[in-house]
């Protein structure tokens, strides 16, 4: 099987959030998708739906998603009363998981901290441990949450660079829902965006290896999508 | 304040740093990363704890009271003065009747405080875990909780007679209460965040329970323990009044007897330190296993 996710129309009601309204949605393996939408758009209830975190909502439609599949929050997320290194382990199995946790805090680069508590470490030291905590599963799908919506602009870089070096040696899958364009755009291969619970636009990234090509691309590209997500920047109008 | 840095009017280190606060001067922020650096919060923190602050209102207390007494405004046969309390309790541990009542008590409480709490986690784990457990067990419990121990006394000597049995019951069941309350509502009240984690981590029920629930739940078990050591030494209280032969509440009533209002405040300051260590040795436990956390008093 080379596909990783399959949606078909997706319909999920809630009585007070987000609904979608006939999904359909592919995913290859080892294919990053950012998914993009305005808030309301229903863009967390699609991921939640691939987690199957939302029991309580009614619906129809078919999903079918990997058994291996680890899913990333916008808050880290971390037991306050584990150490970061039993933070990793939990729920792992086998002789191994402890050997496969310090493996994964060494890829994040939090190797020496295993035995800091949670509140020791800064957000993006916090999201980090979580990204670890999924690795370590060896996922074949990652659904993330806006996972770097709650840290500060540089942290964010930073994130931005690890995942993505990360996502090329494991090569899972990757659902990442964002309301960041540029995020978007730096990270996907595709970007899919969501409007009342319908996709709207699934849109190849095909930046060129060039740099100034890539950055006239991009612009391009970022005025594509906020178009779509109904802003109208005046400075990538004028560019 | 820092020598080196200049101060706002040039004249670093000829007026205190707290003069120039009040005069409003915006001192350079050395000092707040100094604060921080001594492990203080900022403004909103209570700032930083002395090693025995708690003495300070047992201490006034003691001074008022001499101060009363040796002035005559409190008189002898009302409350009797501090040290004339102390000399009676040197004699009443010289003859041993302290001792022999105070290891009485203690067995009392201790027996009485761990059914309790035996019982409390129990039933809190039962009705927290599971909903027809919670169908079962909460309601009577609240009820219960409505009835005041006191008055369960006759039933419970109909029951179990008046001697030890009795005492020990009545004890546990008021320690039941706040250890049922306080574990049930903290086990119901993890943070569903926990729970979703849980599931997309796929972790079985068990260790759900074991690595989620429970040590979520423990801070509020903590809490309640210390409602229920109070409460183990208050109903102690209670019952050592009832036909009781030996203990330190019958130490007290025997001294109403005789008009011996020192041996009775004696054994109402020993009460009152045994209360106080064994909320001490319930917090002592809280700090140990609760180091993961962060709270606005650390």
């Amino acid at each position: 099987m080379t596909q990783a996710v399959r949606v078909r129309n997706l319909v999920r009601r809630f009585t007070l959030r987000g609904v979608l309204n006939g999904v359909d949605l592919d995913i290859a393996k080892g294919e990053f998708v950012a998914l993009l939408g305005r808030s309301g758009s229903g863009k967390s209830t699609l991921l939640r739906a691939l987690a199957d975190l939302d029991q309580e909502a009614t619906g129809s439609g078919e999903t079918v998603v990997p058994e291996r599949l680890s899913v990333i929050f916008q808050d880290a997320r971390l037991l306050p009363w584990k150490r970061v290194l039993d933070n990793v382990v939990l729920g792992l199995n086998g002789p191994d998981a402890r050997r496969r946790a310090l493996t994964a805090l060494d890829e994040v680069r939090l190797a020496g901290r295993e035995r800091a508590w949670p509140h020791e470490l800064s957000g993006g030291e916090q999201q980090r441990v979580a990204l670890a905590r999924s690795l370590s599963r060896d996922p074949e799908l990652l659904l993330a949450d806006e996972p770097f919506g709650a840290l500060d602009a540089l942290t964010r870089i930073r994130m931005h660079g690890l995942l993505r070096q990360l996502s090329i040696v494991h090569n899972p899958a990757v659902l990442l829902v964002t309301h960041d364009v540029d995020e978007a755009i730096e990270l996907a291969d595709r970007v899919v965006v969501l409007e009342d619970g319908r996709i709207v636009a699934d849109i190849a990234i095909d930046l060129p290896p060039d740099a100034a090509a890539r950055a006239a691309r991009f612009i391009a590209l970022r005025r594509q999508l906020l178009a779509l997500l109904g802003v109208h920047d005046a400075l990538t109008e004028a560019a | 304040m820092n020598a080196q840095t200049p101060s706002p009017l040039g004249i670093a280190g000829e007026i205190p740093a707290p003069v120039l606060e009040t005069l409003g001067v915006r001192l350079p922020p050395t000092a707040d990363r100094a604060r921080a650096q001594a492990g203080q919060h900022g403004r909103l923190g209570l700032g930083k704890p002395l090693a025995y602050g708690w003495l300070l209102g047992p201490a006034l207390l003691i001074f008022y009271w001499s101060v009363g007494s040796a002035s005559g405004y409190i008189d002898s046969r009302v409350l009797p003065a501090p040290w004339a309390t102390v000399t009676t309790a040197i004699d009443l541990i010289r003859d041993g009747r302290l001792q022999a009542n105070l290891a009485i008590s203690a067995v009392r409480a201790g027996e009485g405080l761990f059914f309790g709490v035996m019982v409390g986690v129990a039933v809190a784990l039962v009705s927290g875990l599971s909903l027809v457990g919670g169908y079962v067990f909460d309601g009577l419990v609240q009820m219960k909780r409505a009835i005041p121990t006191l008055a369960l006394i006759p039933l419970v000597i109909l029951w179990f007679g008046i001697g030890e049995a009795m005492k020990v019951t009545v004890i546990a069941m008021s320690v039941f209460i706040p250890i049922y309350l306080q574990t049930h509502n903290a086990l119901r009240g993890i943070d569903i965040k926990y729970v979703e984690l849980a599931e997309s981590l796929r972790l079985s029920h068990g260790a759900f329970i074991r690595h989620v629930v429970l040590p979520g739940a423990l801070p509020g078990f903590l809490l309640g323990l210390r409602f229920a050591v109070m409460g183990a030494w208050l109903a102690l209280v209670v019952v050592e009044q009832l036909n009781a032969t030996s203990g330190i509440g019958y130490m007290i009533n025997l001294a109403r007897t005789y008009a011996q209002t020192d041996v009775i405040v004696v054994g109402l300051v020993v009460y009152a330190l045994l209360g106080l260590a064994s909320d001490f040795a319930v917090r002592f436990i809280e700090a140990r296993t609760l180091t993961w956390r962060r709270t606005l008093a650390r």
